[in-house]
């Protein structure tokens, strides 16, 4: 058994795999999300974005998503130039700035709780600075600010290391030459970054952007561990219309939502950064 | 004056001190942004109850096993705890087990319906694959999977496969075919190569990917939260009790998601760049 026939034999397994478990149940969602009883109706659609729920559930997503980004990207981007320039303690601060790669949310959510809390760090913290005088409540139902900067910190302190990551593995691939080359025309640390790095990083930039974003609609158990359902987000209505409300046709247009938004973002992103093909390296 | 002929230089090499100075704090800043949140963590698991709820908190652990003790003795959490482990384990298995022979298959051959395979693999990222879970539920239901681990495990496995295909591809890569080619004209059949040649230096590679399966697996919640009632893993069970369940049972519920995690990130620091080096084209 060799030549044309192996390629296919070794890829069988994970094609039959994808196709049981990725493309089926995907055309499944899709059915029930366009369909109720059997008949086809866009009724799904309208009842969930009838909800009154909804418009708070799309800003609050859209709005993390938004903040939690641009941040993230330069956070990873310095702490890839900062890990790029040590000499001394390289792994260590690589290691340790990839921990939250291996965090859950849930666990990510628990930790901030800990600062969080009204029996939390901060408070404590707070009020042995003499800044407040009894724990304020920052995760009740009438502080919604601090619940999404709450969450938005967290989402930041998570999910950085895997864009840090990507950029990381990009660097690595940039030839040192171009660098020495720009040292010799005299270019400042700042514009040898700006001119050299960031260009030549285009193709991980685009990688780690659309992850991310990706990612950031996915948002859940980090917005169920600190604000529970005083903010609601697009995964947390789909699971409430799965579990609470026990309408499966309902998650799954929301679902569909989510993907068709996660599809168009990506799609915005592969035109915005398109990376040239030649310009790969 | 001698000090007009010296300043240039003093001022460069001032400089270049300033610089890394800067670069070192600005890296110690960076670890500190990363662990303290995980310190405070921590400190509350490792604190008694009283000590958890209490206010103004220490920010030293007063290491009482009061808040883990409840936490492992609570009703429920042990079989959580060993189904996470199951979970994981089985989807380690199958997404190595599909994943590395395709991964084999990509590096290399070339052969018509490569790039549609390579497509289908990346088209996953952009999907929120633990949505696919809804439709799965009934599924599940009909064929006797559901609330079982070997249920939530494929749909986990979906997550994993595509990641463990781009890093077993990633590490075929690497090895040179040269070696395999010198094998076969020594009389190794194509199989005896790979088995004696290939896969020793490409075991480490792959139990990395297989310790990465397993965490994307332990971490994961939407997915284990619709798929399992009975039978829930450990991130499952603490969303399900979050509203409920006492401070210190979140904490020390966190703590016990996290510790796994630094260890998993610990045993595959060395291949985590290298893995995404090329899982990013």
């Amino acid at each position: 058994m060799h030549g044309k026939a192996l390629p296919y034999l070794l890829l069988m397994p994970a094609t039959l795999f994808l196709c049981i478990f990725f493309l089926y149940p995907f055309a499944l969602v899709a059915f029930e999300a366009v369909t109720r009883d059997g008949a086809f109706t866009l009724d799904n659609f309208r009842t969930m974005a009838g909800s009154w729920k909804f418009p708070v559930t799309i800003r609050n997503t859209l709005l993390l998503a938004a903040i939690v980004v641009p941040i993230q990207l330069t956070m990873a981007l310095l702490m890839a130039s900062v890990v790029s320039r040590l000499e001394t303690g390289r792994s260590a601060a690589l290691y340790i700035f990839a921990i939250p790669l291996g965090i859950s949310d849930l666990a990510a959510g628990l930790i901030w709780l800990a600062i969080f809390d009204q029996s939390g760090f901060l408070n404590t913290l707070l009020s042995s600075l003499g800044v407040v005088d009894r724990p304020v409540m920052f995760l009740g139902y009438q502080s919604k600010l601090t619940i999404f900067i709450a969450v938005a910190l967290a989402e930041i302190w998570r999910a950085t290391a895997i864009m840090m990551v990507i950029l990381v593995a990009g660097m690595g691939l940039i030839p040192k030459e171009y660098y020495e080359a720009a040292e010799v025309f005299g270019a400042s640390p700042w514009q040898r970054f700006v001119r050299v790095t960031l260009p030549l990083l285009r193709p991980s930039l685009q990688t780690a952007i659309i992850l991310r974003v990706i990612l950031a609609f996915e948002v859940f158990a980090v917005v169920a561990a600190l604000g529970g359902t005083n903010l609601p987000v697009l995964m947390g209505e789909t699971y409430n219309w799965q579990f609470t409300l026990q309408d499966r046709n309902v998650a799954a247009a929301s679902a569909l939502l989510i993907l068709a938004i996660s599809i168009g973002f990506t799609l915005f992103f592969l035109r915005v950064l398109r990376v040239p093909k030649e310009a790969w390296i | 004056m001698s000090a007009v002929a010296e300043t240039p230089v003093a001022a460069v090499a001032d400089a270049r001190k300033a610089g890394d100075w800067l670069l070192i704090a600005t890296a110690l800043l960076l670890c500190v942004w990363v662990l303290l949140p995980i310190y405070l963590l921590i400190v509350n698991a490792l604190s008694s109850p009283d000590q958890v709820t209490a206010f103004p908190k220490r920010f030293f652990p007063s290491f009482d096993l009061g808040s883990l003790s409840f936490f492992i003795n609570f009703a429920g959490v042990a079989r959580a705890l060993w189904n996470s482990v199951l979970v994981a384990t089985l989807t380690m298995i199958l997404a190595i087990g599909f994943g590395a022979p395709a991964g084999y298959a990509l590096s290399r051959f070339d052969f018509p319906g490569k790039g549609t395979f390579r497509f289908l693999v990346l088209m996953t990222r952009a999907f929120p694959l633990p949505l696919l879970a809804l439709p799965l539920a009934v599924m599940f239901i009909r064929t006797g999977l559901d609330d079982t681990a070997i249920g939530l495990a494929l749909v986990h496995t979906t997550l994993a496969l595509p990641f463990a295909v781009l890093i077993t591809f990633s590490l075929f890569s690497g090895i040179p075919v040269e070696l395999e080619e010198a094998a076969w004209t020594l009389g190794c059949t194509r199989w005896q190569a790979f088995r004696k040649v290939i896969l020793p230096l490409a075991l480490p590679g792959i139990a990395a990917s297989a310790v990465f399966a397993f965490t994307i697996s332990w971490n994961e919640v939407f997915a284990a939260a619709v798929l399992t009632i009975e039978n829930r893993t450990l991130t499952a069970f603490l969303l399900q009790s979050l509203g409920e369940s006492p401070l210190y049972l979140k904490f020390a519920g966190g703590a016990a998601l996290v510790v796994p995690a630094l260890i998993f990130i610990f045993a595959v620091r060395k291949y985590l760049f290298a893995m995404w080096g090329i899982a990013n084209r």
